[in-house]
């Protein structure tokens, strides 16, 4: 059991073909700005997600480049069009090297 | 362009006194200039338009460490009629850069949703670039209350 | 002392070494809190004693970015704790090799009633007892297991998971059981004592102050229904006794030890003062 950082997508389970859909994200980070210090003075090191995409069938539909501005737990809400059934892949990239994923399939009649 | 830092709102005033916004700066906030020349770097010389492009944010913040804000731009997202990117800036964060989404024609709408941090009462910037080249603007100033209450 | 700039209307502002309560005030909203389409309650009528008509929840009283991230279960980063939570009620700890779900099961059944009836008389401790000292017990009695010290990530996910089962239930605490009514009586006079620097007690901001503002806080009623809440300012989890505590630091008082008797007492009044507001854990606060 670990309290690694926890992505959550919404996307639905099903469209017409070319619509527009709405995705909402969120995963738990802590964001830490690197601008906060700590009890005796020390700079807290920064350690953000810094890199947030999104691919449908392997093809870019959206990202975002963060900065220690962004919210702890970020969260994003943005749209893709569907021309066809198939995966949505979400990638986000932590300071540290970590990279999490998720993925949501999407019925298209 | 020119851009006046804003009279910090009364209500933001005591700020000092009490420990409550978690983004406690170590260094200087950043200036005005710098985030023009953010602006300058993204716009690339073209002439910054107003329109088509809506900033999205709450006229006062109940907590600045979270605070929603929605780009969109008017554009149909396919053909030459593209929106490939938008650059959120904070003027007075430590670091103006807060984000930066890019859209493609698969993002259907040039619409996004987040949250960010901001410091105290300041304006938020948002640019538009388009696949033609042309930059748009839109700015909002958030107020950012200072509670009562940090536990 | 602080020195503080005023907000406009300063003649109005009654200043005491840095807290300020202006008697400007405001209503608390007139709109439905709606999770997921399922309406809470967020007014209801006072129990007999109580000092208010109508019992408030705090989402009334907070702006409108902060009541619509509550209401979309989704947008509700405290959702993360709460499925944190559900991972914890699965997984085998201690000598005994047990998890909650190997006695309780499934947690929308078992525990369906609990966060809207805690504390309840504990008459092994003789003391009241909340969901965390619950787990606690368990862990040490059943699991086999080390207690959770307080605020321990693990505590406020599984706390929060258990109280999320009885989402939209009207708080509803048994006073009969066992001395359930010495304790309540206990919790009354700490909530009415001025304590501190500030010479503050928890009815100056909640009871006497309810509807005014310190510096920007639209302060409430102070009620628990919603805990542990995910604040927008820790970016985090808050539990009641952390809650609890800052309140009484903001007071410059000494403050009581989570779980003490002191706390113990006080959250058995205050959830009764809260009577009849349906459990809205977790609840989003600025």
């Amino acid at each position: 059991m670990s309290n690694a950082p926890r992505p959550r997508v919404k996307v639905p389970k099903t469209a017409s073909a070319g619509e527009v859909i709405a995705i909402k994200t969120l995963i738990s980070h802590e964001m830490e700005s690197g601008q906060r210090k700590d009890k005796d003075g020390n700079v807290i090191p920064r350690k953000i997600i810094n890199k947030f995409s999104c691919a449908f069938n392997d093809q870019e539909v959206f990202s975002c480049d963060l900065d220690p501005a962004i919210s702890a737990n970020p969260y994003f809400e943005f749209n893709a069009k569907v021309p066809e059934s198939g995966t949505f892949k979400f990638t986000w990239v932590d300071d540290d090297g970590s990279v999490y994923e998720d993925e949501q399939k999407i019925e298209v009649s | 362009m020119m851009m006046t830092r804003r009279r910090v709102l009364a209500l933001a005033a005591g700020a000092a006194a009490l420990p409550v916004l978690q983004l406690l700066p170590t260094s200087a906030f950043a200036s005005v200039e710098e985030t023009q020349k953010m602006i300058d770097d993204f716009a690339g010389g073209q002439e910054l338009q107003s329109g088509k492009l809506t900033l999205t944010a709450p006229e006062i913040a109940e907590n600045g460490n979270t605070v929603p804000i929605t780009v969109e731009v008017e554009s149909a997202m396919e053909g030459d009629d593209l929106v490939q990117s938008v650059m959120i800036l904070a003027e007075d964060n430590p670091r103006p850069e807060v984000a930066t989404f890019n859209f493609t024609a698969m993002s259907g709408t040039a619409a996004a949703t987040t949250r960010m941090r901001l410091a105290k009462t300041q304006n938020v910037v948002a640019l538009a670039k388009m696949a033609d080249g042309t930059v748009y603007m839109d700015k909002k100033e958030v107020k950012v209350t200072i509670g009562g209450c940090g536990g | 002392m602080e020195k503080l700039a005023l907000a406009a209307g300063t003649a109005l502002c009654l200043a005491i070494t840095g807290f300020v309560i202006v008697t400007a005030s405001a209503d608390p909203v007139d709109d439905t809190l709606e999770i997921d389409g399922a309406e809470m309650i967020t007014r209801a009528p006072a129990p007999e004693g109580h000092p208010f008509d109508e019992v408030l929840s705090g989402w009334l009283f907070r702006e409108a970015e902060t009541r619509a991230t509550q209401e979309d279960s989704f947008e509700n980063p405290g959702m993360l704790a709460v499925e944190r939570g559900a991972e914890i009620w699965e997984t085998v700890e201690g000598t005994a090799g047990q998890s909650c779900a190997s006695c309780h099961e499934d947690a929308s059944v078992t525990m369906a009633d609990v966060g809207s009836t805690y504390p309840k008389w504990d008459a092994d401790s003789g003391k009241p007892i909340n969901v965390e000292g619950q787990i606690n017990k368990c862990r040490v009695e059943n699991m086999g297991a080390e207690p959770y010290a307080f605020d321990a990530e693990p505590q406020l996910s599984l706390t929060a998971f258990i109280k999320h089962q009885s989402l939209g239930k009207p708080v509803a605490i048994d006073l009969s059981e066992g001395e359930m009514q010495e304790w309540w009586e206990k919790g009354k006079e700490f909530y009415y004592t001025r304590t501190g620097q500030l010479d503050f007690s928890c009815s100056s901001c909640h009871e006497a102050s309810m509807g005014k503002y310190i510096r920007a806080d639209h302060l409430s009623q102070g009620q628990v229904n919603g805990f542990p809440t995910y604040r927008f300012n820790t970016g985090g989890m808050v539990s009641l006794h952390n809650r609890f505590r800052g309140c009484i630091r903001d007071t410059r008082a000494e403050m009581p030890a989570a779980f003490s008797d002191e706390l113990m007492a006080l959250e058995t009044y205050v959830t009764w003062r809260g009577t009849g507001l349906s459990v809205e854990t977790p609840a989003v606060r600025q």
